[in-house]
């Protein structure tokens, strides 16, 4: 019976042509530095081991980008494993166009956020590479399963060392932030679980793609969404459920901080995706009104809390919440220009949030803190610094020829398309953005005029920024090779999802 | 010899039994560990024995072998555990060995006793010898007389409801026999004699497990009892009772709705009470109490099902809940220098003072939360499903719930020793043996959460 059904699966799943488990590789790799790290003493040892497996996976990661097909909406790579037959878990994993561009995000980010903590993090440095090393085990785990369980435990593993990272790395309100993210993020997670076990119930199986593409009963439907929906909606973070992420953020070292926003929140698009969208299509639409109504009212809320804040840190948490308003706001106007720009948004956020967290850990390096009064006026004294701010900060409110431009006008044409009113709002937001990032940028360029010394930016801290503001500038000139690799699955979820309303 | 491991651990109790008739004692510690690797080994060797004793009162099977060595297991585990001197006195350390013996082989018998009254005899047995280790703590003053005399009254009350619940059975029966009472027991699970009978026999193995309504004992006796005879009352007997509560529960099959309306009720009731005042509390052991209602409520969850499924799980759980609750335990062991309590703000500091117990509890407590990839997560998932595949979905909501409630203490543990700076920076030295047995438990409870399929099936089959 389970092999019938695995056949059934096959048909999705397109099997691993190359001659060893790349997928696995890659997940495993950083698991494995960091075991070896654990076992070193030698610090300077330490640090290279760490980045040099960082770069392994990276490259491993990009092996898979030159094999990817971009002719299927099928998932690649296949790797299929019985794992507890008892209960149908296997270990399956499989990319698609949805994910692979994730995985590479991972992938990447992860050696910045080793070369950012190079210096800032003064103790128990071993620690701190093994947790992010884990963690990248963990989110490239996350974005690879296509086993509810093996996609549970990914999820939730991920937890443990974002908490650590906090609660002992972290700033001055580690222990209230550390916790609270915690707790947030498990409440949606067990509703989660509830859900994956009313669908293995259901199918006999807790594979996500027999899961997927199936003719639910409606209550069914919108009780599976609701519970993904929670659970989801807490890890983007939309508006009610938001309010973990400035504190997690502000707290959080700068490479946590730069995991939490360019990765982890990205997970909870991703679960709407993969999840809310193939699974319970006739809930999503019948809730897309309401999910609708709370990203705007994120993309407004953000941007006007974006505009009091004193600590550079909060103001781009909150921006993020604004950011990702206008990814949920992509996915559920369910045209392919929306998807499009969904997953264009979910990168550019990762590139363009990652990067300006990146800058205020290298001035708060310096400085010692996050207020925006004494990094201002860094015009004179960090001319480069504040030239790579300056780009991302542009880009952060989309201006034209940066990414998040491209991202944007493709979800607004989206949602124009589907919903004139929530498409006028969420042009407000973004001429919110435009107003608080402005505020900030002129802050730190001319904000104040005195004599200080601040060491500008170093050759280690250029080279970690340079590859983002490859992306940024690439991204939003030349956006046309990242579409045709996500075009496929995307279009194939619009008809299946069209098929099954 | 279908009894060995039984044999082997009554000669245990019987040496030491000696030793402390002896006036020259000399260290025996060394004695009783390897002595306990022996038992534990022997009942690792006995394990696919099978057979029927004393007309078949007393039945050796899968069932009852797999409890013997988890029972055996954890039995070693707390012996090697013990180091601490400041615990009990000399003087007494024999006599605690032995009953701690006495204890363990009245828990084999339980699990392997197949008629009424063979049931209630091994279970005083493990009793009785509870009562009477329990007031012996070094350098405390009354508290842990007072843990003794509540355990006494206490066990002796729900002892009294479980035969008076038995009594009901074999009026139904006119059998003591498990498998005479099977056929006609069902039958009367829809009036309220039958419930009653099978409830009220069902209390003294509630009693044990701490489930509520018979919890009340748990939270005082560890605060009072020593370390380590905590450590063994908090674990060992559970695992028995668990494995009573299928078996008695087994009577009932297939269930009806009132009975599985109590389960759910009691084990509802039990998470939800046990994790909301664990919430407040400041002295580990009793925090650990307060967790240990809550997990006799999940363990409900599996039991409720009235399942091949649930029972396995059911075991999955109690052998996971007996390496994370050990490793907590050990944690607190090695903490107090002194044999006094540990509280919260003990543990301030501890990821400096010694990274790898903090390492130790961190694991446990994420496993006692069901965080994955812990064990505690994989037996929760297996309780889950089992009890949702029952179409029990009110409890799965419950214990759902309840997973996000716990995690404010088992999480607070953590926060405590990681991101709290401590009044005491001295660095915590481990010997070589306590390292070992911290890197044991932390590999049970990954491989037990990662690698499950092996064990269940063992526990399946047993079932």
């Amino acid at each position: 019976m389970g092999s019938e059904r695995f056949k059934a699966m096959e048909q999705l799943l397109i099997m691993n042509p190359l001659d060893f488990p790349i997928l696995s590789t890659t997940i495993f790799l950083p698991l494995i530095g960091a075991i070896l790290i654990l076992l070193m003493r030698n610090e300077k040892a330490i640090k290279v081991t760490g980045l040099i497996t960082g770069f392994i996976t990276f490259a491993v990661s990009l092996l898979i980008f030159i094999n990817f097909r971009t002719d299927t909406h099928n998932f690649q790579f296949g790797e299929h494993i019985p794992w507890i037959p008892n209960y149908n878990i296997n270990y399956t994993l499989g990319i698609d166009g949805i994910t692979i561009f994730l995985i590479l995000l991972t992938t990447f980010l992860a050696p910045i956020c080793m070369l950012c903590s190079w210096t800032a993090i003064k103790e128990r440095f071993k620690e701190f590479l093994f947790c992010i090393l884990v963690m990248e085990t963990a989110m490239i785990g996350v974005f690879c399963s296509l086993d509810f369980i093996l996609f549970y435990i990914f999820w939730e593993a991920m937890l443990i060392p974002m908490y650590l990272l906090i609660a002992v790395w972290g700033g001055p309100r580690k222990d209230y932030a550390s916790i609270k993210f915690f707790i947030y993020t498990l409440f949606g997670s067990v509703f989660l679980l509830v859900a994956i076990i009313a669908l293995y119930l259901n199918n006999g199986t807790f594979s996500i793609l027999s899961a997927s593409y199936k003719d639910y009963s409606i209550t069914f439907q919108t009780w599976v969404f609701l519970a993904f929906a929670i659970a989801f909606a807490i890890k983007v973070p939309m508006f009610p459920f938001h309010t973990w992420l400035p504190a997690a953020h502000t707290e959080a070292p700068t490479a946590g901080s730069v995991f939490l926003a360019s990765v982890l929140l990205k997970m909870g698009t991703y679960g709407f995706l993969r999840f809310c969208l193939p699974i319970a299509p006739k809930a999503s639409i019948y809730f897309a009104p309401l999910m609708i109504t709370l990203s705007v009212i994120g993309i407004v809320y953000g941007g006007f809390v974006c505009l009091s804040q004193t600590d550079m840190k909060k103001l781009i948490a909150y921006s993020s919440v604004a950011h990702m308003g206008f990814v949920t706001l992509g996915i559920f106007s369910f045209t392919l220009f929306g998807l499009e720009g969904a997953m264009l948004q979910m990168l550019n956020h990762g590139i363009t949030t990652g990067g300006l967290f990146l800058c205020v850990g290298i001035v708060y390096e310096r400085t010692h803190s996050r207020e925006i009064y004494d990094n201002a006026g860094l015009s004179k004294i960090m001319p480069i610094y504040v030239g790579f701010f300056g780009l991302f900060s542009l880009s952060a409110f989309a201006f034209p020829g940066t990414n998040n431009f491209v991202g944007e006008i493709y979800v607004l044409i989206g949602i124009f398309f589907q919903h004139k009113i929530a498409g006028f709002f969420a042009v407000v937001g973004a001429v919110l953005a435009a107003a608080y990032m402005l505020r900030l940028l002129k802050q730190i360029i001319w904000g104040r005029v005195d004599k200080r010394v601040i060491a500008d930016m170093n050759v280690r801290e250029i080279i970690y920024l340079l590859p983002l503001v490859l992306f940024v500038l690439w991204m939003g000139i030349f956006p046309r090779p990242f579409v045709v690799v996500m075009e496929k699955s995307l279009s194939f979820l619009m008809t299946q999802m069209r098929t099954y309303y | 010899m279908l009894i060995l491991p039984e044999l082997t651990i009554f000669l245990f109790s019987v040496l030491f039994l000696f030793i402390s008739t002896r006036s020259k004692k000399g260290n025996i510690l060394p004695y009783a560990k390897l002595f306990s690797a022996l038992v534990f080994l022997i009942s690792l060797i006995s394990i696919s024995k099978s057979g029927e004793l004393f007309s078949g009162a007393y039945r050796i099977d899968l069932f009852s072998q797999v409890f013997k060595m988890l029972i055996l297991l954890g039995f070693c585990l707390v012996i090697f555990m013990f180091e601490n001197k400041e615990e009990i006195d000399d003087e007494f350390l024999p006599e605690y060995f032995m009953f701690i013996g006495f204890s363990a082989l009245g828990l084999m018998m339980l699990v392997s006793s197949v008629e009424l009254i063979s049931i209630v005899i091994a279970l005083e047995v493990s009793s009785y010898s509870l009562y009477v280790i329990l007031p012996l703590r070094k350098s405390q003053t009354r508290i842990q007389i007072e843990a003794s005399m509540k355990y006494l009254f206490f066990g002796a009350v729900s002892t009294g409801i479980m035969l008076f619940g038995m009594g009901y059975i074999y009026g139904i029966a006119h059998s003591t026999f498990l498998k005479d009472i099977i056929p006609v027991l069902p039958g009367f699970l829809n009036q309220p004699i039958g419930l009653i009978a099978l409830v009220f026999t069902l209390t003294g193995f509630f009693f044990k497990l701490s489930l509520f309504p018979m919890h009340f004992w748990s939270p005082d006796i560890y605060e009072g009892a020593s370390n380590t005879t905590t450590t063994f009352i908090g674990t060992i007997p559970k695992l028995a009772a668990a494995a009573l509560l299928i078996r008695i529960t087994m009577l009932a099959y297939p269930g009806s709705m009132q009975f599985i309306n109590i389960l759910i009720i009691l084990a509802a009731l039990s998470m939800t009470f046990g994790n909301l005042v664990g919430l407040v509390q400041k002295d580990i052991k009793r925090l650990l109490a307060y967790s240990g209602i809550a997990h006799a409520g999940y363990l409900l969850m599996g039991i409720l099902a009235l399942s091949k499924d649930g029972n396995a799980s059911a075991i999955y759980y109690i052998t996971i809940y007996m390496f994370m609750n050990l490793a907590c335990f050990y944690v607190v062991i090695l903490l107090s220098k002194t044999g006094a309590n540990v509280t919260l703000n003990d543990l301030t500091g501890l990821s400096k003072r010694s990274p790898l117990l903090a390492l130790l509890l961190a694991v446990s407590a994420f496993s006692l939360a069901g965080i994955p990839p812990t064990g505690g997560f994989t037996g929760k998932l297996f309780l889950l499903t089992s009890a949702f595949k029952a179409g029990h979905l009110s409890i799965v909501l419950i214990g759902a719930v309840n997973t996000v409630i716990s995690i404010f203490f088992y999480l607070n543990l953590v926060r405590m020793s990681y991101s709290k700076e401590g009044t005491v920076v001295e660095p915590l030295r481990l010997s070589f043996k306590e390292k070992v047995l911290c890197y044991i438990f932390i590999f049970a409870i990954l491989y037990m959460g990662i690698l499950p399929f092996g064990l269940f099936e063992v526990f399946k089959a047993s079932i």
